[in-house]
């Protein structure tokens, strides 16, 4: 089958997209993703001559299930240029070459994008909009909403340009919105976190204005001496402690 | 609680629990939609929620990144949720108690998160030869396996956390003796602190993101005037 030639119906693009939200289902610190990638890409290669349990069929599975790396959701890049390559019939060699480059830059890209960018301002969004007055319903929706509207959207995009280009997709990965989206992002999600702090605390804190002034300087106070730290110290872990004391004072006392 | 509460809500904590990596990943289970969730099937949607929300401002520190051991938000988000949902409980303490309780209970679920990784690994290991062999049902069953077990490790981590702080917060709470307001004011001021933080940790790297927070701040400062 030629590049021209091959197509992947819409029914085996959903099978896909369905089998990426279980990706990670077999995760671990040995194959990492890669029986994850042997498992999305399976339903495109029931298409290769002599179907399921074919000798081409087995041979590309077991080659997709051997190790990979990747962000979970960029891995959807490589799913569908995998699947490409495969029904294609490219040399197993340069399919192997190809899983070896590709876990670097999409487990960056990925990570970039998606976890130090679009979860944290959706994050933020959506606690700006509790801060406003929303309630329980309002305030999940809009997260909900807005992270998997990305989300799907980066999957979907992913399968599609990875079954376009095939092993060409490498390009893909410098489109503006991977190359820039993250410091746009980045920019919107502090705005947004600027926005939400002294909200939130105001709409967590009560109506007691001297407390929400004595909150409000202490986290400003807090914040600033972190920014000293650049990062270094999980904030959370230590917070865990002081807030275990006070409780133990409170009780106990 | 009783044992129909008991169970719907290790339900609940091992759906959530298997989103967090291995099904779907649409973060179901921060903390901010978790223990809003459970609130609300407990009855009490508008605690779950201030729970939630303050956790969240926890959890923005913690990003599951790669092969790197995070705190698992889901199944510990409902803990904490039906905790301040419980009957007859009421007040910071509680909500103080239940972020305790949450955040030690997330990062106890990280570490069953790690085990459950090996035991993938295991199960791999053994199953080399067929998936060499290009086996369709061993690759399929693997990630089968690996589902099916963090659903267990979600249900077991719920069912145990109740069973543990539900019965350690109700013998707190009628001890708990510093008044309301100071007690939320600790809270909120760690809650904004690690935040704050974690918004500095995540985005310092790129240029410019201190006008733009500082912009913010004058949007919200503006904004906390204006609604008061």
């Amino acid at each position: 089958m030629t590049a021209t030639e091959a197509t992947l119906p819409l029914q085996t693009r959903v099978a896909i997209l369905l089998r990426m939200l279980a990706i990670q289902g077999a995760w671990n610190y040995e194959t990492l993703v890669g029986n994850g990638i042997g498992f999305c890409v399976e339903p495109a290669l029931r298409r290769l001559p002599g179907g399921v349990g074919g000798q081409p069929y087995r041979e590309a599975l077991a080659r997709q299930s051997q190790y990979f790396n990747s962000h979970p959701y960029t891995a959807s890049v490589a799913v569908g240029a995998l699947a490409r390559a495969e029904l294609d019939g490219v040399d197993p060699a340069k399919i192997e070459r190809f899983r070896t480059a590709m876990c670097g830059p999409l487990g960056s890209v990925g990570d970039r994008l998606v976890w130090a960018a679009w979860l944290p301002l959706c994050a933020l969004s959506a606690l700006l909009v509790f801060a406003l007055g929303a309630g329980a319903l309002g305030t999940v929706l809009t997260f909900l909403i807005s992270y998997n509207v990305g989300h799907l959207a980066l999957r979907i995009w992913g399968i599609n340009v990875g079954w376009r280009d095939g092993l060409n997709v490498a390009h893909a990965l410098g489109t503006p919105v991977l190359r820039h989206g993250p410091v746009w992002l980045a920019r919107a999600g502090t705005l947004v976190a600027g926005v939400a702090l002294p909200l939130v605390v105001q709409r967590l804190v009560g109506t007691e204005r001297s407390v929400q002034v004595e909150v409000l300087v202490a986290v400003a106070v807090g914040g600033v001496l972190l920014t000293r730290l650049h990062g270094r110290v999980e904030v959370w872990k230590w917070s865990l402690g002081v807030l275990a004391l006070f409780a133990l004072y409170s009780v106990l006392r | 609680m009783n044992a129909v509460e008991t169970g719907m809500l290790s339900v609940l904590g091992a759906v959530l629990g298997l989103d967090v990596v291995s099904f779907p990943q649409a973060m179901l289970s921060r903390p901010l939609v978790a223990a809003t969730l459970t609130g609300a099937l407990m009855g009490a949607p508008e605690r779950g929620l201030i729970l939630g929300a303050t956790l969240e401002c926890f959890a923005l520190e913690t990003l599951p990144v790669g092969a790197s051991r995070y705190p698992e938000w889901g199944s510990s988000s409902v803990v904490g949720g039906a905790l301040v949902a419980l009957p007859g409980v009421r007040g910071a303490g509680a909500l103080l108690l239940a972020v305790i309780v949450t955040l030690s209970w997330a990062w106890v679920g990280g570490w069953s998160m790690v085990q459950l990784r090996r035991l993938n690994a295991v199960w791999a290991r053994s199953r080399h030869e067929a998936v060499a062999r290009g086996s369709r049902s061993t690759v399929i069953g693997l990630q089968l396996y690996g589902m099916t077990a963090d659903l267990v490790r979600g249900a077991l981590m719920t069912a145990l956390g109740l069973l543990l702080f539900v019965p350690l917060v109700q013998l707190a709470l009628p001890r708990w003796s510093t008044p309301e307001v100071p007690t939320r004011g600790i809270l909120m001021a760690l809650a904004g602190i690690v935040a704050a933080g974690a918004t500095h940790k995540v985005f310092h790297a790129i240029s410019g993101t201190r006008w733009y927070m500082l912009a913010g701040l004058v949007i919200g400062g503006t904004l906390m005037g204006v609604l008061g």
